[in-house]
């Protein structure tokens, strides 16, 4: 499959609307997830209390975030991890390379992990010869078909049963069958064996404890368990974004996060991992790798209103929840991370020039905050980014730039409309202008589809009256009957 | 575009007491310019906004109309680094609201001897509902309007896809969300869609009368001015 780009995102999105498939595939995820949801936050007596708690202990770990970190890895390193750090994506697939090298690892299993999806991690392992297994069923689909998850949580939601039953049949040998149980066992059989054989395991994290340099894992499968556990060697990578504070603090984010993703009150398996094995009957691994990641993170930092993009959990939620992903899917975005929280976070962290689309791919609804769990304003970032964008002015959130010089027509309309728009006169005038030159166009008060000359002249115009009829200036606007019913002499 | 809105609101207003002034000074509060990025050409307007509601003295400002009256509570934003500005736009915001939600919260009517005879829907409009949190307040109105049959419809707290610059930038993905709105008023089977913002009425108006729909849009201000 061709790899789509952020940077072609509206061309992306016109042909995802009119892929049958994907349609069928998305039409369920809002009311399934969406309703599974709201059961599961109606066991909570006061949810929005709780939110308010994960909000303000992400404010102030993301405050005092170089503290936590260094007591994090501290704390890690006691208890026997070995700790890496990567400024960068590059950086930190080469301590990965180097740690598989040092283990001559001949096979290697993966857990899900959007942060090593991030780091386009497979792909470069592969390039040296290691060949990774990812072993969470959603992700093993994805890496049997080649392709790229379309959602941070269900990455395989993009595709039917069908689809994926063609897809066992023909890369695994299997008779076509559309049994679930059967397709479920076969991956079962494959996986397990890996698992026993694999020498190192390479999992993402969720939540870093600083307190106790503790790794929690959330999942379904049991997995993650076996891929930390079985092979002598655990790398886990995690951005610098993952701490928390207490352990304590868990039972914050342990009743947030499974709710807002999956709408479970608790997932199958949490795994609890700090350091290494103690004795030689103690389960778990030999070694245990911890690479933190910044990758363009600490610069989200600098200013207040971009510092709530390295709150989020990555549960999902506004995903599910967004009118857009809903119809579009999360291929469109061009990007590792789909839906509000990747339009926000994606010209953060791979440069706002290519993906300067992404914040405009919103109608600003503000479902995507109502429903995150730990209260990212995720309308204020996108506004926060246009501006960006359109005016380079707001504080260094994605690096050294200017305004995108860009859309000149656009940027000459608004200034236009401000001019206008600030003096009575000019946009009473304005207003008789528009008056006479939809004259030739108005058909009973409303306009209608328009010829080819017009879509030459408005574009935007027609962009609307292509799909929708446009109302009409009025002929009489409201002042002009205030002006005859309240006036004359007073303007009052 | 819609004259009718200010008009019936004015009435409206006026029919529960209150003295009504409109400055004709006035003309837009820039938000078209905020949300597309252009904050300099928003921070004009809002400035010039905000002149205006300080000098006129009046007790409460009234727009018809929940993103209007959300982005006069966003002004403040412009003024980040302007705190003179900034809390000449607090206070012109804290005057600043909804039509609706005015009525029933500030003024405390939820009766304001209305009629139409129909059965209708209600739909959220996105800044009214998300950002000033206005839900109860147009339905206990429309529900004490005589004559009318109010039905929810499926999703109605569901986005209609306009979103400013955004219905023209991504017609497609615009309508596609707007069509599973007007999927929701056609199973509703109602004879006109409420709302209160003149955007959402062009957005889902526009697509009914071009699938030539006998549905019609209303604005709330226009439901409670009908009278027998």
């Amino acid at each position: 499959m061709e790899l789509q780009t952020s940077e072609t995102f509206a061309q992306n999105a016109r042909e995802a609307l009119v892929d049958p498939q994907l349609r069928g595939a998305l039409r369920n995820l809002a009311d399934t997830f969406g309703d599974r949801r709201r059961m599961a936050i109606a066991t909570i007596d006061d949810w929005e209390d709780l939110r308010e708690r994960a909000r303000r202990i992400k404010a102030e770990t993301l405050a005092g975030l170089d503290v936590y970190l260094e007591a994090f890895a501290d704390n890690a390193e006691r208890a026997g991890a070995q700790l890496h750090w990567a400024c960068d994506a590059g950086q930190a697939r080469a301590i990965v390379i180097q740690i598989l090298r040092e283990k001559d690892a001949q096979l290697v299993v993966k857990s899900k992990s959007m942060t090593t999806e991030e780091l386009h991690l497979n792909a470069a392992l592969e390039e040296v010869g290691f060949f990774p297994v990812e072993t969470d069923l959603g992700e093993w689909i994805i890496q049997l078909a080649n392709e790229t998850p379309s959602h941070i949580v269900v990455p395989a939601i993009h595709k039917s049963k069908k689809q994926i039953a063609e897809l066992f049949s023909s890369k695994l040998g299997i008779a076509p069958t559309d049994d679930v149980d059967v397709l479920t066992g076969t991956a079962r059989n494959f996986l397990r064996k890996r698992f026993a054989d694999a020498d190192v395991g390479i999992s993402g994290v969720n939540f870093g404890v600083a307190q106790t340099g503790t790794l929690l894992i959330l999942e379904n499968e049991g997995n993650v368990r076996l891929t930390t556990s079985l092979p002598r060697t655990h790398i886990a990578i995690m951005g610098i974004e993952k701490i928390i504070p207490r352990l304590v603090d868990l039972d914050v984010f342990l009743k947030l996060l499974p709710r807002s993703g999956t709408g479970q009150q608790l997932t199958a398996y949490q795994s609890l991992i700090t350091g290494i094995k103690r004795s030689v009957d103690d389960e778990g691994p030999e070694e245990l790798h911890i690479v933190i990641m910044d990758n363009g993170r600490s610069r989200m930092l600098g200013h207040p209103v971009t510092r709530q993009s390295l709150a989020c959990i990555r549960c999902g939620a506004c995903l599910n929840a967004c009118p857009v992903y809903q119809k579009i899917g999360g291929h469109a975005y061009g990007s590792v991370y789909p839906g509000p929280i990747g339009a926000i976070i994606t010209p953060q962290l791979n440069g706002i020039e290519k993906a300067r689309q992404l914040p405009f791919a919103s109608s600003l609804c503000g479902a995507c905050r109502e429903v995150c769990p730990v209260k990212i304003d995720i309308p204020e970032l996108l506004l926060h980014l246009r501006a960006e964008i359109k005016e380079g002015t707001a504080s260094g959130t994605a690096g050294e730039h200017g305004p995108i010089k860009r859309k000149f027509l656009e940027r000459l309309v608004f200034r236009l409309y401000a001019f206008a728009w600030s003096s009575q006169w000019r946009y009473e005038l304005g207003i008789k202008i528009a008056r006479l030159a939809q004259r030739p166009v108005v058909r009973h008060g409303s306009l209608g589809k328009m010829g080819r000359l017009m879509s030459l002249l408005a574009p935007p115009l027609a962009s609307w009256t292509d799909w929708r009829d446009a109302p009409a200036v009025a002929n009489r606007s409201f002042r002009d009957e205030w002006r005859e019913v309240n006036r004359p002499g007073r303007n009052v | 575009m819609w004259p009718s809105i200010g008009t019936c609101a004015v009435q409206v207003l006026r029919r529960v007491g209150c003295e009504v002034v409109f400055d004709e000074r006035q003309t837009c509060c820039g938000q078209p310019a905020f949300n597309t990025g252009y904050r300099t050409d928003a921070r004009r307007l809002a400035k010039r906004f905000i002149e205006i509601f300080e000098d006129g003295g009046a007790d409460a400002i009234v727009s018809p109309s929940g993103s209007c009256t959300a982005m006069v509570h966003h002004f403040q934003e412009l003024f980040a680094d302007d705190e003179g500005w900034r809390q000449r736009a607090v206070r012109v915001a804290e005057r600043t609201h909804e039509f609706g939600s005015f009525l029933v919260n500030i003024m405390g009517v939820e009766d304001v001897g209305a009629y139409f005879s129909g059965r209708v829907t209600w739909h959220d409009a996105c800044h009214g509902l998300r950002d000033l949190h206005i839900r109860a307040e147009p339905r206990l109105l429309i529900a004490r309007t005589r004559g009318v049959e109010l039905v929810e419809m499926e999703n109605s707290e569901a986005c209609c896809g306009f979103g400013g610059t955004f219905s023209v930038k991504f017609p497609e993905i615009s309508v596609a969300i707007l069509d599973s709105k007007i999927e929701a008023i056609e199973k509703a089977n109602v004879t006109a869609v409420i709302s209160a913002d003149a955007s959402c009425l062009m957005q889902i108006g526009g697509r009914l009368t071009r699938k030539r729909s006998p549905v019609r849009v209303m604005h709330l201000a226009e439901l409670l001015a009908a009278q027998e």
